[in-house]
């Protein structure tokens, strides 16, 4: 028996089926249950949203079916599937059709690397930070097929200002994907966690957490980000045509995003399963992975209901002068340190099972170095916000100097 | 050839890849031309990924997919018909042409020993990890001078492009 057949698969073998078939049957399970997870998480999410957002806007939220209004979410399922198919007449009906499905796919595709115990996990990809990022443009192509599919010029101005987000915070979003992968020396997202026993990522390179956490709420058009459904600007964006489930799929792709960013930064930068006792059993571990996603989903909640939209040249470009090139300074920074740390000893080579012990000194030179550049940072922020005010306190008094003159 | 998964995954790429070329030459729509050439790409990521060589299917999918053809379809999109194209390309002998004389040398190269005897066995059973990719592109004894010639190649195109677009008062 080869090295594949482990697991169920062995079990079936012995029992007295056929390799092949047990081989068949133990993958098949595995894709069910990987795909499987997502599928039902986003059920429960679209629940906690709603309640979530209701409970910062001093709203209670759903609260009419069934016990604190879990299963509203059923019921709109159930009003979604019976609502009349609508293609418009002059639509691009294969593209318009295919487009929801591309789009949901390109989140639940993302599950297939995450691991969610040291041991389980779809499949340990040797690039599987690239993939992640491979597949989300899968999600930016869905989006512009849906608008021009749809042949609605409100819905394509939509898709053309969403894309046009998407591809630009992709830019920082690889750059703070980076700095985890130098760090582990590895894409696989398993050794990624696995590289984190001594110390989680976030305290050796927190402004690369931070550039991930903005960016990732671009990508998924959350407030301050949320062009995509800029209700009052756009009518509603590149799905304005689309209704009954093919909308709801969209709208499934997008709450689902929201929770896989938490699980991935949780991966990425908080250790993953690591956590007490995690090594006695996979459901602490997949406890603590899913405690620790969830925290960071709430957080993006949080921030979502909090802060308004901001216009389409504010994001530009607060993206391209601001994050890009401080993702790329955080980028040569963290490099440098790291291999002078290598260098003089103070740092391990391989972080893969470190102890805190090893990673201790690294740490902190690394936590100097970015409070420095954090410091340095405020300090030109400070310095452009008084301009701004000085300019448009310049510009009110012209105003003013204007209208009196009249 | 016999029939296992990787010939079953051949075949559906293959597919994939002719099929999507096939649409881009076909179609009278650029919109739909460009969806048709992602699936062509697509295709050839597969094959990336049959040859086990995952870091390049990934980096297929990510740069021409997700960047060029992307950008391709706001070009389409600003030009001014993109649906019922009448234009009919009418340079078709000089194209026929060209394209069987490639697939003559394709064949020719494919078929014909020229570059010494083709022995599948011989081919070391060594699969390149990313990792040794990596390596190879930094090491001195490995591609580190193509490399750095690109990178700044690159540097300079973008520059160059800025430089251009720039408004002139500014």
């Amino acid at each position: 028996m080869d090295e594949l057949c482990t697991g169920l698969c062995k079990l079936m073998a012995e029992a007295g089926a056929d390799v092949g078939l047990a081989q068949f049957v133990s993958l098949l399970v595995g894709v069910l249950l990987v795909s499987g997870v997502p599928l039902v998480t986003v059920i429960l999410l679209i629940w906690v949203e709603r309640k979530v957002a209701a409970r910062i806007q001093d709203r209670i939220g759903p609260n009419r079916v069934g016990p604190l209004g879990l299963l509203q979410t059923f019921a709109d399922m159930l009003k979604l599937l019976s609502k009349e198919d609508i293609t418009p007449t002059a639509a691009d009906r294969i593209l318009y059709n295919i487009a929801p499905l591309v789009s949901f796919a390109s989140v639940v595709l993302i599950w297939a690397v995450i691991p969610f115990t040291p041991f389980h996990y779809g499949v340990d990809l040797e690039i599987g930070a690239l993939y992640f990022v491979a597949i989300a443009s899968f999600g930016t192509l869905s989006i512009m097929a849906a608008g021009w599919a749809s042949n609605n010029k409100y819905a394509l101005l939509g898709a053309f200002r969403v894309v046009a987000l998407l591809v630009s915070y992709e830019v920082p979003l690889v750059f703070a994907l980076l700095a985890p992968v130098m760090l582990a020396g590895s894409m696989s997202l398993v050794d990624i966690v696995n590289a984190q026993t001594g110390m989680w990522f976030v305290v050796l390179s927190p402004l690369a957490f931070v550039i991930f956490y903005i960016s990732s709420q671009a990508e998924t058009g959350r407030a301050p980000f949320d062009l995509i459904e800029a209700e009052s600007e756009l009518v509603a964006g590149f799905n304005i045509e689309y209704s009954g489930m093919k909308f709801g799929m969209f709208f499934a792709a997008e709450f689902l995003h929201v929770f896989t960013n938490g699980i991935l930064m949780a991966l990425l930068f908080f250790g993953g399963w690591m956590g007490p006792l995690f090594y006695e059993s996979p459901l602490i571990a997949f406890a603590w992975l899913g405690v620790k996603g969830t925290i960071i989903y709430l957080t993006t909640l949080w921030l979502r209901n909090t802060v308004p939209r901001l216009r389409i040249d504010q994001i530009m470009a607060f993206n391209w002068k601001f994050l890009v090139p401080l993702s790329i300074a955080n980028l040569i920074f963290l490099s440098l340190a790291l291999k002078i740390l290598q260098e003089l000893g103070m740092a391990p080579r391989d972080l893969i099972g470190a102890s805190f012990a090893e990673v201790l000194p690294a740490t902190i030179v690394m936590l100097l170095i970015n409070l420095a550049m954090t410091v340095y940072l405020l300090g030109i922020m400070r310095k452009r916000g008084r301009e701004a005010r000085r300019e448009s306190q310049a510009g009110a008094a012209l105003a003013r100097a204007g209208a009196a003159g009249d | 050839m016999e029939l296992n998964a990787v010939t079953i995954g051949f075949f559906i790429f293959s597919v994939f890849t002719l099929g999507g070329g096939i649409g881009v030459v076909t179609t009278r729509n650029l919109f739909q031309g460009t969806i048709w050439l992602m699936v062509s790409l697509f295709g050839v990521a597969g094959y990336f990924v049959l040859l086990s060589a995952p870091f390049l299917a990934a980096v297929q999918i990510l740069v021409y997919i997700g960047a060029i053809a992307i950008l391709i379809t706001f070009a389409v999109m600003l030009t001014r018909s993109v649906t019922r194209i009448r234009e009919r390309y009418i340079r078709t002998v000089p194209s026929f042409v060209a394209s069987l004389a490639l697939f003559l040398v394709l064949l020719f190269g494919v078929t014909v020993p020229i570059f010494g005897e083709q022995n599948p066995e011989a081919i070391p059973a060594f699969v390149m990890t990313t990792r040794d990719l990596g390596v190879a592109l930094v090491d001195a004894d490995g591609y580190v001078a193509p490399f750095l010639l690109a990178s700044i190649l690159l540097t300079a195109a973008m520059i160059g492009a800025i430089f251009i677009a720039r408004d002139e008062e500014s």
